[in-house]
Parts: C-alpha cells; structure tokens; sequence
C-alpha cells in the first residue's frame, strides 16, 4: 500500500513527468521513501548498484577517493535530479560514492524489480531509456567540459 | 518578449569628432590601489583627471597603456553610477597583463576609452535578469549588477549563476557574500571539483540554469567567461526557451585601437571593439561555431 501511495510523487519527479499513468504505477511498485541525514552515504563504490535515486529534497555529492588524497567531488545533484546510473550498465557496481551534503529526502527505485518490469514491458523499457539516456549524455557533455578545464590559464 | 539588445553608448571614438580630442593618446592615471583577488588576478582602481573616462557604461572597457610595455583591453569592473574612480581588475596571463597587474599604488598607467557596446541594463527593465559568469567573468559583468541592484525595482526576478574551476577560483567571494544579503536575488555558485570540505554545487555553471528561477518568454540574460562556456551557456538558454536576441555575450579578441579602425579584432563580419565587446547571440550564434574565428 505504502509502495502504491509514492506514485504521485514519482509522477511529480521531474524525472518522470509525463510518464503514462500505467508506467508510473508500475515504477511505483518498485519504489520506496528513504531518507539520509547529512553525511550519510546513499552509497559506495564497488557495492552493487542494486537502486537508484530520485532526489525530492536536499543535496547528494557524488565522489572519487584518491590515495593520499581528500575525496574529490565532481558533480552534486539536488531536488529534481536522479542518482545513480549503473543499475542499467551490467556488472551494475557502483563507480563512485554518493553522500547526503544535508538531510536528503529521497524515491529509491529497486533495480532488480524495475529491469524485470522493463524485459517483460519493452515499452516501459523504452520510457525509462527516453530519461536515462539524454541524463547521460548531459553528464557526458558536462564531464567534456569539465576536462577542457575553461577556467585555467589561457595556453 | 525580451527583445534588449546591446546598448551603443557615446564613446571616447565618438567624442574625438566632436570634442577634438584624439582617441587614440592615452590620458594619464595615477594608482591608487590594488588588491590581489586570486591567485593570478589583480584589481587596481585609478584616479583620472580626464571626467569623459569615468562617464562609462556597465560592459565597456578601457585600454590600458602600461608605460614601455603596452596596450591592452581592460573591462571596468567597477561601479558606473558616480564613480570617482576607474576600477579594473587584470589577470595575469601575458607581458601587458602582467605589467598591468603589477602596477603599484603612486604609478602611472595611460587609459584611453571607454570603449564599445555595453550590456542592455536599461532595455532589460521590467523583465527577469538572468547573469551568468564563468571565471573572471563576473568581473565584467559586475558594473551590471550594481546596476540591477541599485535599480532593483526597474527588474523582475534576478538570478546570478557563477561557475569557477575550483573553490579557491571564485572571483569577488566577499562581493557574493555581500550580495547574498539581498533577498530577491538568487545567487548559485558551483565550480569544476572541489574536495570534500565544499557544501555548494559542483558540475558546470550551465547546470544551474534549471535551478535559477525566470520566466523564459521575458527574460533578459547576460553571460560572460570563457568563450566555450558562453557557447554552451547561450544554447542551453535558448533551450530553455529565453529568445536568442535577448541572450547577450561579452566577446574578447585582441583589440589594438579600440576603435574599429585597424582591424585587429575582426570577427566574421564585425569588429568586436566597435560591434561588441557585448552583443547578442542571435547576431553571434552562427560564428561561435566556426573553429577559424
């Protein structure tokens, strides 16, 4: 019942607006509240990514330690982002560490239950992909421009 | 709609066929301070006996002769509204620059200006503002923005977005402190990386735009740093729907006279001297992609 009650929220997601109602309640019915307070980590690198995150509320850091080094934030997502994109890339493991910058209110989306939904509903499958893909390749052309390094010394 | 485009302001060019003074020799100016803002970067403020260089609007700039080694284009980064003195600030990147920078209180500069095209502050009334600054551009765009706050009531909603490479890169901290006192303006700063310490955003300054709060159909935006950056800033705001006449960009190429004379920084079909520095993208988004200019 809990599960069926997050519906409207996954349909408020920037994420998911617009999805088909049927598409939203199947999502739904993988879906969870969770909640993460500041410095919480929402996951790890290494670990099996077995979820991932539509954020509601508050800031998440995603990071990468480096021997010797403090761990480097390259990016941080908020209210209306989604985290975690190797649920869909086997051997779907985490690259990174996400953290909670602040108390983080959050949809988690269990990838088992949510791949099973998209191999037996290509359709869905399709849906999911039309959101997935163009967050990745914004993160890509983000990451680009990020290497370019814009802001360093003129050559 | 917003339709601001840059604004053309009396020049010094002008002035010389009027005034009969030559734009081209270099008044005199006395430092009277500096401060170091980052690393590489120097703000110095001048006191200048020629009143025409201190009549400059927000988005113009100034040559700088530093004596024996050379001319460059300056942006004024300080106030227009009553300024007693000319505010410059100068990263250090080449011999004039460096020479510019390293300029001490009591020294000498020659400034001639103010030069070209400044941002449409007076046309942007009565619509959103959305400014967007990449590095060192918040230098120029902070005449702008004095502007805007001074006048808050002429605006709509008004939101800065600024982008640096890293925390210890973020031009004018103490400003943006000062600034975030205000209410109704909302300020996002995010930077390339930072380590674990930082609790703002981190990704690329264009990332902000979905958080910044305007109306698309009558916003007026101002962007300023690298020319990459202003590229993909620009796109990403006609994207979001902001009309490309009403997206402004300050364009930087080498300037030798500063008055559309010499050609030195042609730019397709214009002289960014005399047509910019400040011009919009519907007039600019054609050669942006061009990799010969």
């Amino acid at each position: 019942m809990q599960q069926q009650g997050l519906g409207p929220f996954i349909a408020e997601h920037r994420f998911f607006r617009d999805l088909e109602p049927a598409f939203t309640e199947l999502v739904s019915g993988c879906a969870k509240n969770v909640r993460f307070g500041a410095g919480d980590y929402l996951f790890h690198e290494g670990d099996e990514a077995a979820e991932f995150f539509l954020i509601r509320h508050g800031r998440v850091s995603l990071e990468i330690k480096a021997p010797g080094r403090q761990p480097m934030q390259f990016l941080t997502a908020g209210e209306g982002d989604v985290v975690g994109i190797s649920w869909l890339v086997p051997p779907y493991r985490w690259s990174y560490d996400a953290k909670a910058l602040e108390l983080v209110r959050a949809i988690s989306l269990d990838a088992t239950c949510l791949r099973g939904k998209c191999e037996a509903d290509n359709h869905l499958g399709y849906e999911l992909m039309k959101r997935f893909v163009p967050a990745l390749a914004e993160r890509l052309q983000n990451t680009r421009l990020q290497l370019l390094d814009l802001y360093g010394k003129p050559a | 709609m917003a339709e601001a485009s840059a604004t053309t302001v009396p020049s010094h060019a002008d002035a010389a066929s009027t005034a009969g003074t030559d734009p081209m020799i270099p008044s005199l100016a006395r430092v009277v301070a500096r401060r170091q803002e980052l690393g590489d970067t120097w703000t110095i403020d001048l006191e200048v006996d020629d009143p025409g260089l201190l009549a400059f609007a927000p988005g113009q700039f100034n040559m700088l002769y530093a004596p024996g080694v050379g001319e460059a284009a300056i942006s004024v980064s300080g106030d227009a509204h009553g300024a007693s003195r000319l505010t410059h600030t100068i990263r250090d990147v080449g011999m004039i620059s460096h020479a510019l920078a390293s300029l001490e209180p009591g020294m000498t500069v020659g400034v001639r200006g103010p030069f070209g095209t400044a941002w449409p502050v007076e046309a942007a009334e009565g619509t959103d503002v959305v400014i967007i600054a990449g590095g060192l551009g918040l230098a120029p765009l902070r005449p702008a923005i004095y502007h805007i706050l001074a006048n808050r009531e002429r605006y709509g909603r008004v939101a800065l977005l600024c982008g640096a490479r890293g925390v210890k890169g973020i031009l004018f901290p103490g400003q943006l402190a000062a600034w975030r006192s205000n209410l109704d303006l909302q300020i996002e700063i995010t930077v390339d990386h930072a380590d674990s310490g930082w609790r703002g955003h981190v990704g690329v300054v264009t990332g902000l735009i979905p958080r910044a709060d305007f109306d698309p159909a009558d916003t007026t935006a101002l962007v300023c740093g690298p020319e990459i950056m202003m590229r993909f800033a620009a796109q990403a705001l006609a994207d979001a729907g902001v009309d490309e006449n009403a997206i402004h960009l300050s364009m930087e190429r080498h300037m030798k006279c500063g008055l559309g004379h010499c050609g030195r920084c042609q730019y397709g079909p214009y002289l960014i001297c005399r047509d910019g520095p400040v011009m919009s993208y519907d007039r600019l988004k054609r050669l942006l992609t061009v990799k010969e200019l």
